[in-house]
């Protein structure tokens, strides 16, 4: 589904990402773990189309497709969804008319009629039962007023409606308290099929309790310089982020 | 006074009328001999002609005002045809029989007269009096506000039809010497509506202009005055469209409101003339004067307006709240574009004790433009108690554009309450990104953002002209950033 090659990208001449390279499949769940500053929001980032970033060097296939040669918004309309890490507020616009706009806007794209309101609103409540999220909270403003925890959960929401291919999570789990993380790790499992991918950004190991990682790689310093299976999380959770360090510089 | 010129107008007008009565169009430029031929056009009675040339009289005194924060090449007066009739039409008995040529423009900008009666039904609740150029070409619905005792109709038809409440409201919240273009406005207005609720009648619908400038050349110079009585209320609602067109056209309106002891008038606007051309040539030039007064205790008064057109906007819709315990409310917005200049904003004017205002403004500016906010709240010494809530953002779209904001208090007495809020945001890239990144693409996603902003203002506007509004956001912000 994803095929990262040697991929480099730099922001206001600055390299933040030194080579990367990444293979996923259908159905899979891959956690990327590293220390702060290491490039994970910028490798999400990048894989979303921000377009701030420029990549130098590399390639990322989806899908058969060259992604870096898509807009942004043709990379949601083809399946791609970023979880922020620091989702903004746009004071004024429902959670519920962004979605329906979005979700028109992606039909459109796919060439489908707009959804039915009926089938909108059932959809929406559908959804909101699975990720357990308050009603209240879908009907107001997007984040406005959010507390942080409740952000991450209406991120998670959001992916539910739009049913991405691939789902990257910039740092969910941060911020949450341990009935949050159980309640959005609930989610995530529901939402992974076969059909679709995940991408985990965690800082902590603490997430791929719930969520059970396929295979987790660690960046460090804009490079993947280790991937295993999930018991590497454990390993990475006992010696810390100085052993990888140690590890990479000897 | 009156008589020396009334005299002067009886004799004159036996020698001095040049211009052919039977003409279309009035030539251009603007004298006393023209304003006889339109109100000879008119068929009006002497008093009218008589407040006319007093106006005309006044203006020739009057210096074109440049204190507003826009630059424009000042209108050569004489270079205007001030009156134009329409070609000849008979009288309209249902929308079928409308102009098709008037209906496609309708319906290219959203606002078609079928749909709105369609969707309302027969029963609709939208009674619209259609104005092209300079004479009402139809007005509907007549007969069933005509039941409740509700007079609607063209200001032409209110002078021939109801002289005593036209002479007795016309001019009383706008004098003709307050200021240039409303001294200009009284001498040469040709049509507009006007609007009388009966005391205790609640208007059953929302009453509705659309004005269109038609003839190239050719000023408009509307003039409108609503009268609630004691105990009424109306809705209206007052929509702007023009074509494209090279030249710039000058547009000059008068709006007069009257409030009495617990009356409520809503006064709607949304304005989408043509701004011009992406380099800033051609557009409307907009200088209006609008106000209303709450004459008697209760009453309430709210200015809604939404404001995407125009090349040039010169726009204050303000409020006199003499009455005591009574409301003035300002909710706009202001987008300019391209190379659009807008100044605009609200006078509330405290008289009466504990009397209330609210004003909530929200400009956008885009592209080269300028968007300026200028806004009075005065407090009388006898205003005890007085309430003002401002609120005035700008919301800016790349940096060659520019915001600026106006605002001036007078306070004479000290029971006063008057609170300020002012910000000043740029469209920022992170949410432009969030959106993109669920499917949005940057144009949608301004107008969402943008509207998002407005909430405030849109959720102001009756349900049938919020719709449309919101598309006219997004339309307007169309190219604004790349
Ligand atoms: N706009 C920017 N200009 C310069 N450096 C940046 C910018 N944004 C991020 N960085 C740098 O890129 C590096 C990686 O950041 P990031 O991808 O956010 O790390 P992580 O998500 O792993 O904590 C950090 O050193 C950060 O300071
Ligand atoms: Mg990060």
């Amino acid at each position: 589904m994803l095929s990262i090659k040697n991929l480099h990208a730099s922001i206001d001449g600055k390299e933040i990402l030194k080579g990367i390279n990444l293979e996923i499949k259908v159905g899979e769940v891959h956690a990327i773990m590293g220390p702060n500053g290491s490039g994970k929001s910028t490798l999400a980032a990048v894989l979303a189309g921000r377009s701030e970033y420029d990549v130098t060097e590399g390639e990322i296939i989806y899908n058969g497709e060259n992604l870096l040669e898509l807009e942004a918004e043709d990379r949601a309309r083809e399946g791609v969804f970023l979880a922020f890490q620091y989702p903004i507020e746009i004071p004024g616009v429902s959670n519920i008319n962004f979605l329906k706009t979005a979700i028109g806007e992606i039909r459109a794209y796919k060439g489908l009629d707009p959804m039915k309101a009926k089938d909108f609103l059932m959809m929406l409540k559908e959804k909101q039962k699975l990720v357990e999220i308050d009603r209240a909270l879908v009907s107001r403003s997007i984040n406005e007023g959010f507390s942080g925890g409740e952000k991450k959960r209406n991120e998670i929401f959001q992916m539910a409606m739009l049913e991405p291919k691939l789902s990257i999570l910039d740092e969910t789990d941060s911020g949450l308290d341990i009935d949050a993380l159980r309640i959005v790790a609930n989610g995530v499992n529901k939402l992974k099929s076969k059909e679709n991918a995940t991408i985990i950004i965690t800082h902590y190991q603490r997430l791929l309790d719930y969520i059970i990682p396929d295979f987790v790689h660690i960046l460090h310093n804009g490079k993947i310089v280790k991937s295993g299976l999930k018991e590497l999380a454990l390993e990475l959770e006992e010696k810390g982020y100085d052993f990888i360090k140690e590890e990479v510089e000897a | 006074m009156n008589e020396v010129i009334e005299e002067k107008i009886s004799t004159e007008y036996k020698y001095g009328f040049v211009t052919d009565i039977d003409a279309d169009n009035a030539p251009k430029g603007l004298n006393e001999d023209i304003i006889r031929f339109i109100s000879a056009k008119k068929n009006e009675p002497k008093w009218m002609l008589v407040y006319r040339l007093e106006a005309f009289r006044h203006w020739l005194t009057m210096d074109e005002p440049d204190w507003a924060h826009v630059s424009y090449q000042k209108p050569d007066f004489q270079d205007i045809i001030y009156y134009s009739a329409p070609k000849p039409k008979k009288v309209l008995k249902s929308l079928d029989e409308v102009d098709p040529e008037l209906l496609k423009t309708f319906q290219k900008l959203g606002i078609s007269i079928l749909e709105q009666e369609r969707l309302s039904g027969v029963e609709s609740r939208v009674a619209m009096d259609v104005i092209v150029d300079s004479v009402s070409v139809k007005t509907t619905f007549k007969e069933t506000l005509a039941e409740k005792g509700i007079i609607f109709c063209s200001f032409g038809e209110a002078i021939q039809e109801h002289p005593e409440l036209v002479k007795k409201y016309m001019s009383s919240v706008v004098p003709y010497t307050d200021n240039f273009y409303a001294a200009l406005n009284s001498a040469v207005f040709t049509d507009g509506s006007f609007c009388y609720i009966p005391k205790g009648v609640r208007c059953p619908m929302e009453l509705s202009t659309y004005f269109r400038i038609e003839a190239a050349g050719t000023g408009q110079f509307e003039r409108t005055l609503i009268i609630a009585d004691e105990d009424s209320y109306v809705s209206y609602l007052e929509g702007c469209t023009a074509p494209m067109r090279d030249e710039n056209q000058l547009h000059a309106a008068v709006v007069e409101l009257v409030a009495h002891k617990n009356a409520q008038i809503k006064y709607s606007t949304v304005q989408n003339w043509y701004p011009g051309d992406k380099e800033g040539k051609g557009g409307i030039f907009n200088f209006v004067t609008k106000r209303g007064i709450c004459i008697e205790e209760n009453s309430k008064i709210s200015w809604t307006q939404v404001e995407t057109g125009s090349a040039i906007t010169w726009k204050y819709p303000s409020v006199i709240l003499k009455g005591d315990n009574s409301i003035g409310e300002f909710y706009s917005v202001a987008i300019t574009n391209n190379y659009q200049q807008a100044d605009t904003g609200t006078k509330m004017i405290h008289i009466g004790k504990n009397t209330k205002s609210t004003i909530i403004s929200k400009g956008i500016s885009a592209g080269f433009s300028n968007n300026s906010y200028r806004g009075l709240v005065r407090i009388a010494k006898g205003a005890e108690n007085a309430r003002n809530f401002s609120q005035c953002d700008s919301l800016l779209m790349g940096d060659k554009c520019g915001a600026h904001t106006f605002p001036y208090i007078e306070i004479k007495n000290n029971t006063a309450v008057v609170e300020h809020e002012a910000t000043t945001s740029k469209i920022g890239e992170d949410q432009l990104f969030y959106c993109k990144q669920r499917g949005i693409d940057n144009e949608k996603a301004i107008g969402l953002i943008v509207n998002g902003y407005c909430k405030d203002v849109l959720s102001q506007l009756p349900m049938e002209f919020a719709v449309e509004a919101q598309k006219l956001l997004e339309v307007s912000l169309e190219g604004s950033v790349g």
